[in-house]
């Protein structure tokens, strides 16, 4: 199974409360998968600065002066700490050194996810231990997306939890399974890609990521991951102003969405909506097999 | 056939709020009834996606669900008639014996799978896979059907005033289909059938149950099975 929530804001008031209205979606989505949990928040970009959110198995050892380590890098780096994971914010042009030393000296942290705007917590345990170990409730975003896992392709780790980013603020959540990754992984790694895991999801997001380099919008990608991939799968798809949904053809994993002049939304399930504001009137609807949904801030304004 | 609810019967209905006790209680009373006994009737509130609502029914019952369901809403009906004010997850209906089942909205995928019988009325669309297996449930869907809808549909209609997706009737027994708006296409063994007398006296009887009066018969095409698939062909043994 897997459940999968997804929140794309229209209405800035809003905004304050992302990260609670996502929680409460996919705490209610635990019922289709206890085994971990994982949220991606969007917040509002600021200029010329980066966020790289990294997790440690051994958090004390790892972010133990990890201030102090990086400011010979960039004198504005700022650390936050959160349970296993932390934010690390430095000017845009340092990101990648702040990346290499950390690689360097401290070979236990990973990278969750980086970009302009992106923040990823994802842990094993239930959603409702998840969201608040990382305090997801108290923060803001203009979209963000949210998985809770049933395990089938690959171990139950941190690393193996979604959502799954391969590139510079995008991310994926999947409920699936994916049958030609292997395959793909390859073909992948040949083009340049690196994997941290033997998941198919994340060759699936690694796979957008790809095709985005070539100059695809978001859209465009998800298209071309119609014909290019084999298997089960409800996507959503997040980047730094943009949010996707898509199917494959046989659709056999659910999908509700519902739009107001507020908000998009999207749930494994009808129940994740219900506490949306103005639900009763929104439009609901299950997105059509094998066609490409996605929206994007930027072109909206 | 009136599907409305009648004053008296509102009088005594026992309402069941879904945001305050757990659905065990619900389909525990609807379980209870005893044959012959009338206080039958049902309103469930607050039903917020909830899954199994009223499975399991096999007395003459009604239940009116104001608001959507998840999973499997009315599965085993016997006898009932359950209205969802709303929508309805996957699997509605779903191994219907006998009873009216009606969706005022639309209904995800696999609705009225392997239903054995009664008629499931759906007002807005139904997704894929619609009838999947039916084997003698009457369906009726106001809107469009998706793809693989009565896949080896065994008996049995399926009346599509909309459209159909991909594949329809593929592998198809002896169930009868009738669209009225376009086949996006026919799945494997399933054509194009003659529209005869007892086929529209057969479509004006459940048009008329399901309280569609703007619709005439013979605005529908009549679909079914080849036959070709029913025995093994020798010819086909490469394909193994």
């Amino acid at each position: 199974m897997c459940g999968i929530v997804g929140l794309f804001l229209k209405d800035k008031s809003l905004e304050p409360q992302l990260g609670a209205m996502l929680s409460d979606m996919l705490v209610i989505m635990t019922d289709r998968g206890p085994d971990s949990a994982g949220i991606a928040i969007y917040g509002s970009p600021s200029k010329g600065r980066a966020k790289i959110t990294v997790q440690s198995a051994d958090p004390k050892q790892d972010f133990a002066g990890l201030d102090a380590l990086l400011k010979p890098v960039d004198s504005s780096v700022s650390v936050e700490l959160k349970s296993t994971h932390a934010v690390i914010e430095t000017n845009a042009d340092k990101a990648s050194a702040v990346r290499d030393l950390l690689s360097q000296e401290r070979p236990g942290i990973r990278v969750m996810g980086s970009g302009d705007s992106v923040e990823i917590y994802k842990e094993v345990g239930l959603p409702k231990d998840v969201v608040s170990r990382f305090g997801i409730r108290a923060m803001g975003g203009t979209h963000g997306i949210g998985h809770t896992r049933m395990a089938t392709e690959s171990a139950v780790t941190t690393l193996g939890a979604h959502p799954f980013s391969t590139g510079a603020d995008q991310c994926l959540v999947h409920n699936g399974s994916l049958s030609n990754h292997n395959n793909l992984r390859r073909e992948l790694v040949r083009e340049g890609m690196t994997f941290e895991t033997q998941n198919d999801s994340e060759v699936a997001a690694a796979y957008l990521t790809a095709e985005m380099a070539k100059g695809k919008d978001l859209g465009q990608a998800l298209t071309s991951a119609l014909d290019d991939l084999d298997g089960f799968f409800t996507f959503v798809v997040g980047t730094k102003s943009g949010f996707g949904v898509v199917r494959d053809p046989i659709a056999c994993k659910p999908a509700v969405m519902a739009e107001t002049d507020q908000y998009i939304a999207f749930g494994s399930e009808y129940r994740a909506l219900v506490n949306l504001p103005g639900i009763e009137d929104a439009r609901v609807w299950e997105p059509e097999p094998a066609t490409v949904y996605f929206w994007d801030h930027e072109k909206a304004a | 056939m009136d599907l409305s609810v009648k004053r008296e019967s509102l009088d005594t209905m026992r309402v069941f709020d879904l945001a305050k006790m757990p659905l065990r209680d619900l389909n525990s009373a609807l379980h209870a009834i005893a044959p012959g006994a009338n206080d039958t009737n049902f309103e469930v509130v607050n039903p917020r996606g909830s899954h199994a609502v009223a499975v399991g029914i096999d007395q003459p019952v009604t239940v009116e669900v104001r608001g959507s369901v998840g999973y499997y809403c009315a599965g085993m009906n016997d006898g009932g008639a359950v209205t969802v004010h709303g929508s309805a997850g996957p699997g509605v209906a779903e191994n219907m014996m006998s009873g009216t089942v009606v969706i005022e909205g639309d209904a995800s995928q696999y609705a009225g799978a392997t239903g054995r019988g009664g008629l499931l009325v759906i007002k807005g669309n139904a997704a894929s896979r619609c009838g999947i297996s039916m084997k003698g449930i009457d369906i009726v869907v106001q809107g469009n059907i998706g793809h693989m809808s009565a896949f080896m549909g065994q008996s049995g209609h399926l009346v599509v005033l909309g459209n159909a997706g991909d594949a329809l009737g593929d592998s198809l027994y002896e169930a009868k289909l009738f669209v009225r708006g376009e086949v996006k296409s026919l799945g494997a063994d399933c054509i194009e059938k003659e529209l005869r007398p007892e086929h529209i006296e057969k479509l004006a009887e459940l048009l008329e149950k399901a309280g569609i009066t703007d619709v005439k018969p013979q605005e529908f095409k009549r679909y079914g099975s080849a036959r070709t698939l029913y025995n093994f062909n020798i010819d086909n043994a490469d394909a193994y």
